[in-house]
């Protein structure tokens, strides 16, 4: 490393310091920040030196991938098994709520939840005085089914013309396409639909939505590449009212929560989308099932900037189970409300807790590790 | 709970760091702590486990107990054995001998295949290629649409016909060959790993076209099954190489481990936006260290050489060592700054940063508004704010379309900042208490 670029990242340090330091919602609290940076920029000159030393104990450590791929086998862990396993077990039955514990994991529940849902069964199990298999079965179960927020899980439309729904979520969650579905469920309900291009920013995205708006019989209102979204849903509400359309289905680009203008963005959205004529009735995350724990930091994000009323978890006709989602539910209190269940137009089911709990804990073969494979390193 | 993987290891690290030596049931308590972390972060738990029993394997042996600084130990293990579990050979493409090199992009529904497909081939151009892009997503309403737009910015022309996608692929690795294109790049519809009738259909397609190099794209947020659906892929197409997206995100990743693992193939390429720009090659090191917290110092100054104006930025430097540092300097910076892309992003890469920083609720929006004070005021009130009053308050405050309040508190919230500077030796008028007394005494000196 070149002194100048030390120098280069001092500057760095130092202006993004200030900038965090004027720009931080912290105030006072962040005064340490440049301190601490400037720290930072020593760390930068001498982090060569922390840097690990690869031969030293590299190779002796590196996983060869053909021996890794040998020990990661299927290791079948339904819950079938898993109980089958229990009846016949010595008594102790640490090693079965082990293997439990990895397949709710497996489920991307999260390891805090899973833990949180084993626990939970085995004390209710201990309360109730039976050890047998269907009765942690049902526990566990229970436990989970415990987890769902009670109540109305269909959407929404307001008494007066013309609702609204919003959605929401990060980038190639599904979000067109459970428009496109959703647009053909309204139809179906008898509704008049408006559909609102208001991703701008993605190449075509405008194109795609139209595509479904001919495909489910809907208007569709779009503008130029870049135009700002808000004007565009505010469009079509006007449209809507105007012309005597039910309701305004408006798409969103999709955007990491992490990019604070545009979740800045998403708030002027929802603002637009609640003003009269307009009844904002549902605003829907979306959420792709094969998500990992990100996700609930999604449900997080998304519900502070644009009050999500309900999300819709897609993609779960694939091999990914969406456990996310149920984390998402239990600790935001926010209904997974539909499901997607593949790319057509009717594949849009309404979201069943008991459903998702049977495809939940019916686990298909999972990659597991036996223990013959761990106890071979 | 969620903190991330770099914050759980630093927490860990900073109870071992110093101990001279760790007793087995310390080592169990830092493994189930690792452990944690890795599944936070997405790691396939069979995967976590085999890593951890590693780690605990050569940890707890008779090594360690002889060993200096068993902690120090286990920190360059932990290290080096994640380098090495993400790492293995650096992609280095081989171009045909007979053009066109052909490359196929396969993965899940709306991982990013398209967008990194035009990353690819602006890529390419960049290494001097002259690539064809092929839209064979057939399915999906405007994927080809799309790819003709990413195309445009890219300035890489795209093919594609109507109906099937094997035709079109075939078709279009014909037509990369006719208009004398070196490199072409296939886009395809994502599909299921468990959908046999599409995973026949890209089995075709790379049977057809016979890649020279297939690139399975995966989201960095992806969770627990990333392993089953990248090892069917891998079964099918027999893949070369892994391009990770969405590193942009505040998602740990953890998959990128497992996949690498499960299906031996290196990460080549990594997608780090929506723009075309950014794109870049994976490396596993940077990728290590960023996880243990070391920061991501490599990349940051990749970027910053790419994206800084060296002129500026120098003056700023050296505005900040003689003292100097005013709002002027400050826009200047921040503006700089800000091209290396949102702030958050950048942080993310330097080391050493505290967490409650690095998770500090920047608002992008707030650095709008800043600019648009600063840039309200005339020069001569950015070198001397002091001389703003009242009037003057109004009229920037007008200008930028904001509360003279607002000015105010950035007024006073950037002298608390030079204040900060000058304690750091850096910056601020009354650090120049020095230059100007040195300043004197060269005169003197002089004569
Ligand atoms: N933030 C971010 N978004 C990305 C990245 N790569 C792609 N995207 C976005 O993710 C979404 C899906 O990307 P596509 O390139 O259309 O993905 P795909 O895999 O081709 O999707 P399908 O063709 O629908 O299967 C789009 O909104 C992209 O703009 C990335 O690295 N970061
Ligand atoms: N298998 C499957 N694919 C889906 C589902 N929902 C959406 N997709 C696909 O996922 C990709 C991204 O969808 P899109 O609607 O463009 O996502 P957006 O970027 O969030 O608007 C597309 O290829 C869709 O066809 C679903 O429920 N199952
Ligand atoms: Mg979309
Ligand atoms: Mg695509």
């Amino acid at each position: 490393m070149t002194t100048e670029f030390i120098v280069v990242i001092a500057v760095l340090l130092v202006v993004i310091a200030s900038t965090i330091y004027l720009v931080s919602k912290r105030g006072r609290s962040t005064l340490s920040i440049p301190a601490k940076t400037a720290g930072g920029s020593t760390v930068v000159s001498s982090s060569a030196a922390v840097a690990p030393t690869p031969d030293v104990v590299a190779t002796e450590l590196l996983i060869p991938p053909g021996d890794l791929k040998k020990g990661v086998r299927r290791a079948g862990l339904s819950f079938g098994r898993l109980f089958g396993n229990i009846l016949g077990s010595d008594g102790s039955n640490q090693k079965v709520w082990d293997e439990l514990e990895e397949t709710l994991l497996l489920s991307d529940l999260g390891l805090e939840l899973s833990t949180r849902v084993i626990e939970g069964a085995k004390k209710a199990l201990e309360a109730s005085g039976q050890r047998d298999g269907s009765a942690m079965a049902n526990a566990v179960r229970m436990e989970l089914r415990g987890l769902f927020v009670e109540g109305e899980r269909d959407l929404e439309y307001a008494g007066e013309s013309p609702t609204v729904w919003l959605v929401v979520g990060v980038n190639g969650v599904g979000k067109t396409t459970s428009i496109g579905k959703l647009s053909a469920m309204a139809a179906a309900d008898g509704k008049k639909v408006v559909l609102a291009a208001g991703d701008t920013f993605r190449a075509a995205a405008a194109d795609q939505l139209q595509m479904w708006a001919e495909r489910t019989g809907a208007d569709i209102v779009r503008s130029v590449p870049g135009a700002d979204p808000s004007s565009v849903v505010y469009d079509s509400i006007q449209k809507a009212a105007a012309r005597g359309f039910d309701m305004v289905i408006a798409d969103t680009a999709g955007r990491l929560h992490t990019k604070s203008n545009l979740m800045d963005e998403l708030r002027k959205l929802r603002r637009t989308a609640e003003k009269e004529p307009a009844h904002l009735m549902e605003v829907l995350l979306v959420l792709d099932a094969t998500t990992g724990q990100n996700g609930l930091v999604q449900a997080r994000e998304f519900a502070k900037a644009a009050q999500i009323t309900g999300v819709i978890l897609t993609k779960l006709d694939g091999s990914a189970k969406g456990g996310i989602a149920l984390a998402a539910e239990a600790e935001l209190g926010v209904p997974i409300k539909l499901v997607g269940i593949g790319e057509k137009v009717n594949d849009l089911i309404v979201f069943s807790p008991d459903e998702f709990l049977d495809a939940l804990l019916e686990v298909e073969p999972q990659y597991g590790l036996s223990d013959e494979d761990l106890g071979a390193n | 709970m969620f903190d991330n993987l770099t914050d759980r290891f630093e927490e860990i690290f900073s109870r071992i760091r110093g101990k001279g030596r760790l007793s087995e049931a310390e080592v169990d308590a830092v493994l189930r702590e690792i452990r944690a972390a890795l599944i936070e972060a997405d790691v396939n738990v069979g995967v976590v486990r085999l890593f951890v029993e590693r780690v605990r394997a050569n940890t707890v042996g008779e090594e360690l107990q002889r060993s200096l600084s068993p902690a120090q130990h286990v920190i360059k293990m932990v290290n080096a054995e994640l380098t090495n579990a993400l790492g293995g050979e650096n992609l280095k493409i081989m171009y045909a001998s007979k053009p066109p090199t052909v490359v196929l992009m396969a993965g899940l529904q709306g991982v990013g295949k398209t967008t990194a497909a035009a990353k690819l081939a602006l890529w390419f151009r960049h290494q001097g290629r002259n690539p064809l892009l092929v839209g064979a997503d057939l399915q999906r309403p405007a994927a080809v649409e799309q790819l003709k737009v990413l195309g445009g910015q890219a300035n890489v022309t795209v093919f594609s016909l109507e109906g099937d996608p094997v035709r079109t692929a075939v078709a279009g690795v014909e037509e990369a060959r006719r208009i004398g294109r070196d490199v072409v790049i296939v886009d395809t519809a994502g599909r299921l790993s468990i959908d046999k009738e599409l995973m026949d259909e890209v089995r075709k397609i790379s049977g057809s076209i016979s890649p020279n190099y297939t690139f399975l794209v995966i989201d960095a947020m992806v969770g627990q099954d990333a392993v089953n659906s990248a090892k069917v892929f891998n079964e099918a197409l027999s893949l070369d190489g892994i391009i990770l997206t969405k590193l942009d995100g505040d998602a740990r990743g953890g998959a990128a481990l497992s996949v690498r693992q499960v299906v031996g193939k290196p990460i080549s390429f990594v997608s780090t936006g929506e723009k075309l720009a950014d794109f870049d090659l994976f490396y596993p090191d940077r990728m290590a260290n960023r996880i243990l917290g070391m920061g991501d110092v490599l990349t940051l100054i990749e970027q910053a050489e790419r994206t800084l104006d060296k002129e500026i930025t120098e003056k700023g430097a050296k505005k900040l060592k003689g003292g100097k540092f005013d709002l002027e300097d400050f826009l200047e910076q921040m503006q700089q700054v800000k091209r290396m892309g949102p702030l958050k992003g950048v942080l993310s890469m330097l080391p050493g940063v505290p967490k409650e920083i690095r998770n500090a609720d920047i608002n992008e929006g707030e650095l709008v508004k800043v600019e648009a004070i600063i840039s309200s005021m005339t020069r001569a009130e950015r070198s001397n704010p002091d001389m703003i009053d009242g009037s003057r308050r109004l009229r920037i405050a007008r200008g930028a379309g904001t509360t003279t309040a607002a000015v105010g508190t950035l007024l006073k919230q950037f002298k608390d900042m030079q204040k900060m500077m000058r304690s750091m030796g850096m910056g601020g008028p009354s650090a120049t208490k020095k230059s100007p007394n040195r300043a004197i005494s060269k005169k003197k000196k002089r004569r």
